[in-house]
């Protein structure tokens, strides 16, 4: 990998300074930079580590729901939101491996929009609001793509705020050697109706299947979309899975979640 | 190059890194700890994993300035005092818990941090556990009956053989 100047702020507004130099890259819990950037897919001049930074770790209730930190890691989601928001740290207790998930952290999965990563699935579901460095934004208007998201030049993410559904469940489709999700589904129940996000499946990244909603918020069970038909169209097709594979598991998978709602 | 301290093993200790040097370079290059092994260098594999701040880890995935003053743990601060094997060592020896013994250090502390959050794991909950440490022997099955031996639990009460 290139060399590059290594900085590790304590505060947010240190951080945000350290980013405004030329080539500067925030750092999270690395566990997809890393291997990024030994592939010298990424070479960023100055990198800005975000895992020092104390007012972005942790998990607590507050306005508008669960406030979680930027740089929180996944184990520690998986045990802390257990008790507030039981799908969404279950979903935490399932990316990677425990190695993984005592560094990678829900900011850095959330930045990076990996179309096969768990986090978007709910974070999308959820309605979640995404507060960055400079300014909050809605789930709907944040993830624009694979690997492309509403953050700008310069811009982390500080906390992530999940309003807490009436019940949901997550249902991942293992891709099992690298335990990415081939295909998952994040059904969330709330009082205004129901969201559904699909991940892994798109070529365009995380989606919501709004078709399922409008038949799920009339109906919550699987036999609500027994008669639906998720599009093959702009579906992921390779060596694991066709894209008309791929449509069958956003179906099969809804069902199971909804089925698994709690 | 910059100086990086951290305490290993319980000793304070410094060597030279560059932005870039990773914690498993620091510790096999920088102070010469070759007992933590690099298999896949792709966060894979799981022969590098070692405990920062009581956390296993994957030491080729880390950057050693991102842990500067961290309380790291490697395969060499397993054994006794006396030199002897620790329990989780010993365990993987009395049950035939390694062949080529390549990603046994990764195993061993992986299995240290699993033991340390759930003292009495079920054989599934190991398995689970183990997800992320491969071995390319694929003597699987002996480690699973090294990681309950070591939790004190029977071994020989493990369902498939």
């Amino acid at each position: 990998m290139h060399n590059f100047e290594f900085v590790k702020p304590s505060s947010i507004a240190d951080a945000v300074a350290a980013l405004a130099a030329e080539g500067a890259q925030p750092l999270s819990g690395g566990q997809t930079l890393l291997p990024t950037m030994k592939q010298r897919l990424a070479a960023p001049e100055v990198l800005v580590s975000l895992t020092g930074i104390p007012e972005m770790q942790g998990v607590c209730t507050g306005d508008g729901g669960l406030h979680i930190g930027g740089a929180t890691p996944h184990a520690v989601v998986a045990r802390e939101a257990a008790s507030h928001y039981p799908a969404l740290a279950a979903l935490a207790g399932g990316i990677g491996d425990p190695a993984v998930r005592n560094r990678g952290t829900i900011g850095g999965s959330v930045a990076n929009n990996d179309p096969a990563a768990c986090y978007p699935a709910a974070v999308l579901a959820s309605g979640v609001t995404v507060v960055t460095s400079t300014r909050k934004i809605a789930a709907d208007d944040y993830f624009q793509g694979m690997f492309t998201t509403a953050l700008e030049e310069g811009e982390f993410i500080t906390s992530v705020i999940f309003r807490i559904p009436q019940a949901a469940a997550y249902v991942k489709f293992n891709q099992p050697a690298s335990r990415f999700a081939l295909t998952a589904v994040f059904v969330a129940k709330f009082a205004d109706g129901v969201r559904v996000a699909v991940t892994g499946a798109s070529n365009n990244g995380v989606f919501r299947w709004e078709e399922a909603e409008d038949a799920l918020t009339a109906d919550f069970s699987a036999g609500a979309i027994a008669g639906l038909t998720a599009s093959a169209e702009d579906m992921i097709s390779d060596l694991h899975g066709s894209a008309a594979y791929r449509a069958n598991l956003v179906k099969v998978l809804t069902g199971r979640a909804v089925t698994a709602a709690r | 190059m910059t100086k990086v301290t951290m305490t290993v093993n319980g000793k304070s200790v410094s060597a030279e890194a560059e932005g870039r040097t990773l914690l498993v370079n620091y510790l096999r290059e920088g102070l010469g700890l070759t007992g933590t092994h690099v298999g896949c260098d792709t966060s894979q594999c799981g022969a590098c994993v070692v405990h920062v701040d009581g956390k296993a880890v994957k030491s080729c995935t880390v950057f050693a300035m991102d842990v500067a003053g961290s309380e790291v743990r490697t395969i060499e601060g397993m054994a006794n005092a006396d030199g002897s094997l620790g329990v989780v060592q010993q365990a993987f020896q009395d049950h035939h818990g390694l062949q080529c013994g390549f990603c046994t250090p990764g195993m061993v502390m992986t299995t240290a941090a699993l033991l340390a959050n759930n003292p009495k794991p079920t054989e599934a909950e190991v398995r689970h556990e183990l997800e992320g440490n491969i071995c390319r022997c694929t003597g699987y099955h002996n480690i699973v009956k090294a990681v309950l031996a070591a939790s004190g639990q029977d071994a020989g009460a493990m369902a498939a053989e």
